[in-house]
């Protein structure tokens, strides 16, 4: 069975048992301030969601028969927060038993029972990229989900038509839980240093693009008793790398190791990449600019290991200034519950516009996760995903409301009632020592050890 | 030879320029400007004289004395500096890299550790935290049962004695957990242990130390009053680090979270009969607000942004926790709880502020509230004649992440607002390309 006909099979078998994960609903939010982010600030504008799309932005909007209207003068109305950088909904984040593992997939442990997903509706979040964990230079494919929480079915919260991702990572995470003997690793295992990540990362495309043209060579051959190379599931997402078909994300910290993956990718012709965490890129943004790599960055985690030493709270200032796409991510529990407060704060530390600081939080993600089309901004035709504000979501003192996913309210600070959670169990208690521990800097550190 | 002359010339004027932009005492008058005094309303437009390491004047009609550094402040807010009421600031340097780290010595009971010992002056996150408008925090050694005690510093000086806020000092006691701290992930085998039992022994080996530190201390209290005829106590250093806190001369500052830890915590000091104690963490106070109130035990509660206590507990509880226990009449101080973040304090307080708190209480908790129960008020929280001169000039409210911090004074000394971070946003924001060919090499007698 060659690889064409083993995907149409497979999408015969998905469409089978795939449930029908729409449940779209209509709303008009009527005279808010609506931020779009991509055509600037709208003064007593109604939002009017059919279908779970916008299908209007204007004055004076009337319901359709049978539309909810909600009131939200003097609210303030932006597009759904989208954390490109995320370990909710996952019951699993690191297979960290070979530095290369681009087989494994969060999309076999995602959780829709996670309370993380609550919590992070609750700060106006709709969207989260769960990502595979940091331990290996090339870890697993990655998730995009909605967060329409109370589904049941995994299935029934990912983004439907999200590009395929993967994580990468380089520095110290890496080398520490393979080559370092003492310090988590194995100490047996290359890569024990930024030299060997390099090695590994080429090895792995090397051997992809080898696997990539022998299926081409045997696809393209006309003679029936040509063999078939040896099937492999890592080599063909390396390959799916290659042909523009999954998105790189990258774990990295320090200007030097970022440069590095630019030059591997740009040798085997990968264009798509956004660098994760990347706290040195401020100190190469017009090389970052120049090759088109993103950047989704923390607000201000700094010095919590060696390195991040070197950080600047400006990060996300100096690479937004000098062109490059640039989000601010949470990796955590905490923080993915005031990303609109994180965003602020890269405003604080630069002269970024509210749009441009918005922007951090809602359009560059998606463009980062290949969602652009879809999220991000409110605009008519995109998805109703929308998150309803006290005050301007850039002010400290602003709290976050209502948040809707495809129209829907999964959020309501008035109807959020003390029993509501789901996992309520009478002996559970005092699990904030784990949500805070493993939520602060990179929760997949935490599990690697 | 003239290039030579030149650069020494440029070398000069550099380190002039250096010099210059060091912290500096004198006579200043901030002007025109809106002062949040804390302790006595606000001042719409008024002026600020500032002499050495004080406040000589405060008020709308204040002469300026002849000499003085005027800082014009029209348009602008001045705020008493920010105290956090707990950071491991200065102790840690780089989190993952145990050298750096000074917070916990060996073992369970070093009460006589020190933690203003291992203040590092130059800890990069020390110009950091200031230019945020933070001028003075707590730093405390963490873990065992008594881990040291805690330092209260301002975020300037060149040795730690220097950074000394006044004469206050907390001794720490990490209080028995009925709930262990656990990780969902990792380990997997389970410690196996029965966490009743690790409890009990806890709070067994917490009397029991209590019972010698009272008996050393009645002993050698003897010894001091009359050594005739007694044979001279031996010398106990974790004993004798007690010795103030059970006189009342030192205050116990009790780290406790869970509910039913912060109740068995009030009925062990009670049991002591000890009246100097603040509650630090506090993070699930608000389940038992009126028994804290009842107490009359100050906390210091934090961090704010941190999340919920328990699965089921609304997803804004620890928002709004300092609020809830504000508002049963607790008296509440607020901390980071933070390191290399300690920066984040204003914001930990707008959080509180926005969920229940209300900004002016908020703002006495990161001022004049800690300032009072660190018995360091007739000094610092607040902008009053006679007070250190701990203050800074905002473009806005301070809570708010759009306002900038454009002046600061820390124990009267006009402090630059720069900082590491600051620094690279400077050199690399308009980087240049840099170099792109090999240079070419002149020849040697060029």
């Amino acid at each position: 069975m060659n690889r064409n006909s083993r995907n149409i099979i497979l999408a015969i078998l998905l469409m089978a048992v795939a449930p029908h994960s729409s449940v779209a609903q209509d709303v008009l939010l009527k005279g808010g301030t609506v931020l779009t982010v991509s055509q600037g600030t709208l003064q007593n504008t109604d939002v009017l969601i059919e279908d779970g799309v916008i299908s209007s932005i204007g004055r004076g909007l009337r319901a359709p028969r049978g539309v909810e209207t909600v009131d939200v003068s003097g609210k303030f109305v932006m597009p759904g927060i989208i954390d490109a950088h995320s370990h909710i909904a996952l019951s699993s984040v690191n297979e960290g038993s070979s530095p290369v593992t681009a087989e494994v997939r969060m999309e076999d442990v995602t959780n829709p029972y996670h309370l993380g997903i609550y919590r992070a509706l609750a700060g106006g979040v709709t969207t989260s990229h769960i990502m595979h964990g940091s331990a290996n230079v090339i870890g697993g494919q990655n998730e995009t989900i909605k967060h329409r929480w109370g589904a049941t079915d995994p299935d029934a919260i990912r983004f439907e038509g999200a590009p395929r991702t993967i994580k990468f990572a380089l520095g110290e995470n890496p080398t520490r839980v393979h080559g370092r003997r003492g310090s988590g690793g194995t100490g047996a295992i290359v890569p024990a240093t930024r030299m060997g990540v390099e090695q590994v990362l080429r090895d792995a495309f090397e051997n992809g693009k080898r696997y990539m043209e022998d299926w081409d060579a045997f696809n393209a051959s006309t003679d029936p008793r040509a063999i078939p190379p040896v099937y492999n599931e890592r080599l063909e997402v390396m390959a799916d790398i290659l042909r523009g078909d999954v998105l790189v994300h990258c774990h990295s910290y320090r200007a030097d190791e970022i440069l590095m993956l630019t030059r591997v990718l740009k040798d085997y012709g990968v264009s798509k990449i956004t660098f994760q965490h990347a706290n040195e890129a401020f100190k190469v943004a017009p090389e970052l600019a120049e090759y088109g790599a993103m950047a989704s960055v923390f607000s201000d985690w700094w010095s919590y290991k060696f390195e991040v030493y070197y950080s600047t709270a400006f990060n996300a200032a100096i690479l937004t200034r000098n062109g490059v796409v640039t989000s601010i991510n949470s990796d955590s529990g905490e923080l993915n519950r005031h990303l609109y407060h994180e965003a602020a704060k890269s405003q604080r530390y630069g002269d970024l516009t509210d749009d441009e600081t918005l922007a951090l939080i809602t359009i560059n993600p998606a463009i980062q996760l290949g969602i652009q089309d879809r999220v991000g901004s409110l605009e008519v035709g995109k998805d109703g995903d929308v998150a309803v504000f006290s005050a301007h979501p850039l002010s400290v003192y602003a709290i976050a409301e209502m948040t809707y996913v495809d129209g829907v309210k999964y959020f309501d600070r008035n109807e959020d009632r003390d029993d509501m959670r789901m996992l309520v169990s009478p002996s559970a208690n005092l699990d904030t020592y784990i949500e805070q521990e493993t939520g602060r800097h990179d929760i997949h550190e935490v599990i690697i050890k | 030879m003239m290039n030579a002359l030149l650069l020494v010339v440029l070398a000069l004027l550099t380190a002039f320029q250096q010099q210059d932009e060091r912290p500096r005492q004198g006579t200043y008058a901030i002007t025109n400007a809106k002062i949040e005094t804390v302790a006595n309303g606000t001042i719409e437009r008024g002026t600020i004289v500032i002499e050495g390491d004080r406040i000589v004047a405060v008020g709308t009609n204040v002469t300026i004395p002849a000499g003085a550094e005027i800082i014009d402040a029209a348009g602008m807010e001045v705020y008493p500096g920010m105290i956090d009421s707990g950071t491991s600031l200065g102790l840690s340097e780089v989190g993952s890299v145990a050298e750096t780290n000074d917070t916990n010595e060996i073992g369970d009971i070093t009460p006589h550790m020190n933690a203003l010992t291992a203040v590092n002056p130059n800890a990069v996150a020390i110009p950091v935290t200031r230019t945020n408008g933070i001028t003075t925090v707590i730093a405390e050694p963490s873990g065992g049962l008594f881990p040291g005690s805690a330092a209260v510093i301002n975020l300037i000086g060149y040795t730690p004695e220097q950074m000394q806020a006044g004469s206050a000092r907390l001794m720490v006691l990490e209080f028995p957990r009925k709930q262990q701290r656990r990780f969902f992930f990792g380990g997997g085998d389970g410690e196996r242990d029965d966490p009743d039992k690790r409890y009990n022994d806890a709070m067994a080996k917490l009397d029991e130390i209590w019972e010698r530190a009272t008996v050393y201390d009645r002993i050698a209290a003897a010894w001091d009053k009359d050594p005739t005829g007694k044979d001279r106590p031996a010398y106990v250093p974790e004993m004798d680090a007690l010795r103030p806190v059970l006189a009342g001369d030192l205050t116990l500052m009790v780290k406790v979270d869970a509910a039913d830890d912060i109740e068995a915590a009030i009925e062990w000091v009670q049991k002591q009969e000890l009246s100097n104690v603040v509650f630090s963490g506090v993070s699930e106070g608000w389940r038992v607000a009126d028994k804290l109130a009842e107490a009359g035990i100050p906390v210091f509660a934090g961090p704010v942004l941190a999340t919920p206590t328990r699965a089921s507990d609304r997803y804004d509880r620890a928002y709004d926790n300092a609020a809830i226990m504000h508002n049963a009449g607790v008296s509440v101080a607020l901390r980071s709880g933070e390191t290399e973040n300690v920066r984040n304090l204003p914001f930990n307080a707008g959080f509180a502020a926005a969920y229940g708190m209300g900004r002016e209480a908020a703002l006495e908790a990161v001022t004049l509230a800690p300032a009072r129960m660190l018995g360091i008020d007739a000094d610092y929280g607040s902008i009053e004649v006679g007070k250190k001169a701990n203050l800074f000039v905002s473009t806005g409210d301070p809570f708010e992440t759009q306002s900038q911090i454009v002046t600061l004074f820390i124990d009267g000394f006009n402090v630059p607002i720069t900082n590491r971070h600051i620094e690279l946003y400077e050199e690399f924001l308009n980087r240049d390309a840099g170099r792109k060919q090999p240079v070419e090499v002149l020849p040697a007698d060029n």
